[in-house]
């Protein structure tokens, strides 16, 4: 279903007019793919060039990119309709996550149901929670009225409030990352939000009385990484020892003494950007960086060209869910935030993020120059 | 555009009255859309903003805090590793080996390359010999090492339990047999006293040595030579540079810096001449030190019953430990060095000599012995001769220096005592190395006590009493030596009076441990006659013979019948029991008394000593009949085969005993 946006497609040729009949948005794959690539080569040197976990991480990669096909494929209208169905269906796996969940690592986060693999609800909700908002809005005059912010609020707020006790603070976030960013996008005054982000910041501090032992210890690891250097400080301060050894070029790819020889910690998952700093230096970051700009600006320009308040208001949020992911990791990574579990999307060794995410962009392929009417 | 969609029904009655006001108004699209599009631009604004506070925070890590990140990165990868320097070795001055260092075989466990760590020192267990302290000394060692280093379980295995553990291998995950070095003592118990031991680095050896110098040291000298060179024996630790992983495995050597091997030594130790005076006092408890008076070089010492060094070097099981600690023969005490004893009639050339000096006496003064007994001019108490019982209660007689000293009489030297003043004894033989350790690299030597008024004030809070200069002219009451500074007096009467500091390492002047030893010119106060007349008088104690019991040397009929060189001697006995002031002295009931300990001191040849020594006698009695002998042998087995090797200077001493000194 081709559409007038065609024409400001910067790409010719037939394999543009091909991706574009398969609602394939070839600027925004261009983006995903180098981001891809780059991250496949920073983890195979991030495993100690074992190929084995390169050839996992790009069957997951792969079967991300299908998903996103497939969902790519599908009318945004179906979005529009399933998600507050989907939004639903979250909170209630999520409140089964809290009363049945599998424990693991010490945290209850995966639900065994019979007949199916065992998977995070809380995954679910990074896409859910957006959609669910946008459709909020949809129906709804825009700018919104307080009522209607307060709503969306609450809407984000439930499956954070279910979601961070697991504990997974780092998926809480997103999930309320991905919510606040519909909220922002749909046009609220600006004098709303930052009445709103003072009172967040206002009550923030009552977060520390629900917080678990271990998130409280991150968060004053992050105020003083000198506090328990063998433990929690540990990471970050080799985290920090790798960026900053690094220096502006890199040690060269496959050298970085704190990679290789096992200082750095979760070198393969959440610390691979220190891999990136150690080895290719803050050339390499920045690259790193400005590839997912340019995937951001892509998906916000599709989002702009949406047909609906629907579409707009669930592309850019998911667009934005991409985003806190790149900014929560590198910020935390580099010490700027605290530790939180967010992987670096796209790059971190693990499928279930990539696969989220990925489904996300095929949801803005989807939306992109389609209408939901 | 109302319809059934999944889970519509559950939220459509929250939202109800908002829908129905929406469905009345109509939204202008184009409006909305442009304005998502300004909104698109200020958010995509704000996350530019975000990517430049990422990317500057990069900056600020990798340009402006480089080197400090890089300094923390290449402390965490590079770790420098001590590579241990060998042993020196220890050399008699023969060149016969006294300490080597031999290549064995022990057993070594990985922890991290074995399930369970307690199974496995099982399993090796019930195939080789293995204590609960070599378990304790493995965990004590594995505490504080990567779980990756290989540590030592059992040192020194034989041939057979190496083949027993190589056959068991494939049961035993993280054991290894490698080849390892220890230390032997190819001596074993003779050498034990004077050369000492090793012992394996103990928990405190970590805490007093210098870490980084022992990082990788096995063994610490504990005893004789190998604790007082320790420093020189264990040379310079070398190092290797080395690349680790965060686990502490190692990747590669950066670097390498070989270790500086401990210093061989060579002592002044006459190996054979050790076996013979060890056979010489054979199954008797005492010791023999050996000194050649020219060098003050220590010959041998030898302090019996001794103990098989070879023990301690790779830890012993505790009974055997116990047994040898806690038996009444004392094998672990080195008598030679830390034995005290006073030194009883050996000290009554000092005194004569103190006497001739402060012009109390001279060679042609006499006293006459009438009854065996000597008493102070105001006094009650009877000081009695040695001689008393044998003489059936009457004197020797006529007695001057020579006499006193060839016939060894109390009474001369009880008078001599009640003539010189206070501390003039003292001063004197302090000069000949009482008192205080004269020997210059001997570990742990005593220093004895040598008592004076001050002494006795401090110790006792008395004054000195006539009565104490008595005891200390014939060398009884608190005065105490060692068989090593009474060896050191005889050198010292040897040279006539030059001083020499007794040694055992042979050329160390350059080594940190030894002490720069000031010059010690001479003892003063005597004159050369004095000095000649008193050797003379001391040959006489051996040589002088067949001129009846009453003039006969004390040693002579002992010793000096068939002797092949001239010797110079003097015997003594030394009471077990202090004497406290004020007690009555009663010679006769310590004279019964069978345990005395026996000296001989002694030199040969008299006109050109080449050898000193001093012979102790636990519990051995008289000093002529028992540790005369042993001197006698132990001056043989040194002189007669130097003698027959050079005739010229033997002819003119040989076979001249009988000959009566002139007097």
């Amino acid at each position: 279903m081709p559409s007038d946006y065609t024409r400001t497609l910067p790409l010719g040729g037939a394999s543009t007019r091909a991706l574009v009949r398969l609602h394939l948005d070839p600027w925004l794959l261009l983006g995903l793919g180098a981001i891809v690539a780059f991250g496949l080569l920073v983890l195979y040197s991030a495993s100690h060039r074992d190929l084995e976990t390169l050839a996992n991480q790009a069957l997951r990669i792969g079967v991300g990119f299908a998903v996103m096909f497939v969902a790519a494929q599908l009318n945004p209208r179906l979005y529009l309709r399933w998600a507050p169905g989907l939004y639903i269906l979250g909170i209630v796996l999520l409140i089964a996550v809290l009363l049945f969940g599998t424990t693991v690592k010490g945290s209850q986060r995966w639900l065994d149901l019979p007949g199916l693999p065992s998977f995070q609800p809380s995954e679910l909700m990074k896409l859910a929670v957006p959609l669910a908002i946008a459709w909020y809005f949809h129906a709804r005059p825009l700018p919104p009225r307080i009522r209607h912010v307060l709503a969306a609020l609450a809407l984000c707020a439930l499956p954070t409030a279910l979601i961070v006790p697991q504990p997974d603070l780092g998926t809480g976030l997103m999930v309320a990352a991905g919510g606040v960013a519909v909220i922002l996008m749909s046009g609220i005054r600006w004098r709303l939000v930052a009445a709103l982000t003072s009172l967040v910041v206002l009550a923030s501090p009552a977060l520390w009385f629900v917080m678990k032992p271990h998130q409280k210890g991150r968060v004053l690891t992050f105020l003083d990484p000198g506090r328990q250097p063998q433990d929690a400080g540990w990471n970050i301060t080799q985290s920090k020892a790798a960026i900053g050894s690094g220096g502006f070029s890199g040690k060269d790819l496959f050298n970085g003494t704190q990679s290789q020889l096992d200082f750095l910690p979760e070198s393969q998952t959440d610390f691979i950007i220190a891999v990136i700093g150690e080895e290719l230096g803050l050339v390499g970051i920045t690259l790193l960086l400005v590839l997912y700009l340019l995937v951001v600006a892509r998906a916000l320009l599709m989002a702009t060209g949406a047909q609906d308040t629907f579409g707009r208001l669930a592309a850019g949020g998911l667009t934005l869910v991409f985003f806190a992911y790149v900014f929560v990791n590198v910020g935390m990574v580099s010490g700027l935030l605290p530790v939180v579990g967010v992987p670096l999307p796209l790059v971190s060794y693990g499928g279930t993020s990539a696969v989220t995410l990925l489904l996300g962009f095929g949801i803005v392929m989807s939306i992109f120059g389609r209408g939901t009417r | 555009m109302r319809r059934t969609i999944p889970g519509w029904h559950a939220a459509k009655g929250i939202f109800d009255r908002d829908r129905a006001r929406q469905q009345a108004q109509l939204k202008d699209v184009d409006q909305e859309r442009r304005d998502f599009a300004s909104r698109t631009l200020v958010v995509f604004f704000v996350v530019a903003v975000m990517c430049c506070v990422l990317t500057a925070r990069m900056v600020w890590l990798t340009v402006f805090k480089h080197d400090e990140y890089r300094t923390i990165s290449e402390d965490n990868r590079i770790q420098m590793f001590g590579v241990p320097p060998p042993r020196g070795r220890i050399y008699d001055r023969a060149g016969n080996l006294l300490a080597d260092n031999v290549p064995v075989f022990s057993i070594f466990v990985i922890p991290e390359l074995t399930d369970d760590v307690d199974a496995t020192l099982s399993e090796i267990a019930a195939l080789v010999e293995l204590s609960d302290r070599e378990i304790d000394a493995f965990h004590t060692l594995a505490s504080e090492s990567f779980p990756h280093s290989p540590i030592r379980v059992k040192p020194h295995i034989s041939p057979e339990e190496r083949a027993v553990i190589e056959v068991n291998r494939h049961s035993l995950s993280g054991v290894q047999v490698k080849p390892d070095t220890v230390r032997h003592y190819p001596y074993g118990e003779v050498m034990a006293h004077a050369v000492g031991s090793v012992r394996r680095k103990t928990a405190e050896d970590i805490r007093r040595l210098d870490r980084r110098r022992y990082s990788r040291t096995q063994f610490v000298g504990r005893r004789g030579v190998e604790a007082f060179y320790e420093h020189s024996l264990h040379g310079e630790p070398g190092s290797r540079q080395v690349e680790v992983d965060a686990h502490g495995r190692e990747q590669r050597e950066l670097d390498r810096n070989p270790p500086i091997p401990g210093r061989n030594l060579t002592l002044h130790l006459d190996a054979s001449l050790q076996v013979a005076a060890a056979n010489a006092l054979g199954e008797r408890r005492g010791a023999v030190v050996a000194i050649d008076p020219r060098s003050g070089g220590i010959l041998a010492m030898a302090s019996e019953p001794g103990y098989d060094p070879n023990l301690f070097v790779t830890g012993m099981d505790p009974a055997v430990y116990d047994a040898l600690a806690d038996s009444p023969m004392k094998p672990l005490f080195n008598r030679a060095t830390n034995g005290r004893y006073a030194p009883g009639s050996t000290f009554k050339p000092i005194v004569g000599l103190a006497a001739l000096a402060a012009g109390v006496t001279d060679w042609e003064r006499t006293i006459v012995d009438s009854d065996g007994t000597y008493r102070l001019p105001n006094g009650n108490r009877r000081y009695r001769d040695w001689t008393w019982t044998k003489n059936n209660g009457g004197g020797q007689g006529v007695i001057d220096l020579d006499r006193a000293i060839y016939r060894s009489s109390n009474i001369y030297f009880y008078e001599l005592g009640s003539r010189l003043p206070v501390d003039v004894i003292p001063r004197f033989a302090e000069q000949f190395g009482y008192g205080h350790a004269l020997s210059i690299d001997v570990a742990g030597a005593s220093p004895g006590l040598l008592p004076d008024s001050e002494w006795k004030m401090g110790a006792r809070g008395e004054g000195w009493y006539p009565g104490d200069n008595l005891n200390l002219a014939v060398g009884q009451g608190d005065l105490l030596a060692t068989p090593l500074q009474l060896a050191t007096v005889a050198a010292i009467i040897a040279n006539r009076g030059n001083v020499v500091r007794p040694r055992m390492l042979v050329d160390g002047d350059d080594l940190a441990e030894f002490k720069d030893a000031e010059e010690r010119s001479a003892v003063a106060g005597p004159t050369p006659d004095d000095w000649q007349r008193m050797v003379a008088a001391m040959e006489a104690v051996v040589h002088r013979g067949e001129q009846g019991y009453q003039q006969n040397g004390t040693a002579w009929a002992h010793i000096g019948l068939d002797i092949g060189y001239r010797m110079a001697g003097k015997s003594g006995t030394a009471q077990v029991v202090g004497i406290a002031q004020g007690e009555e002295y009663d010679e006769e009931e310590l004279d019964e008394y069978s345990r005395k300990h026996a000296w001989f001191i002694a030199f040969a040849p008299v006109d050109e000593p080449r050898i000193a020594v001093c012979v102790l006698v636990e519990n051995g009695g008289s000093g002529s009949s028992v540790a005369g002998p042993v001197a006698r042998e132990v001056l043989d087995h040194y002189l007669l085969p130097k003698l027959a090797a050079a005739p010229s200077t033997s002819t003119a001493l040989a076979n001249e005993s009988g000959r009566v000194p002139g007097t």
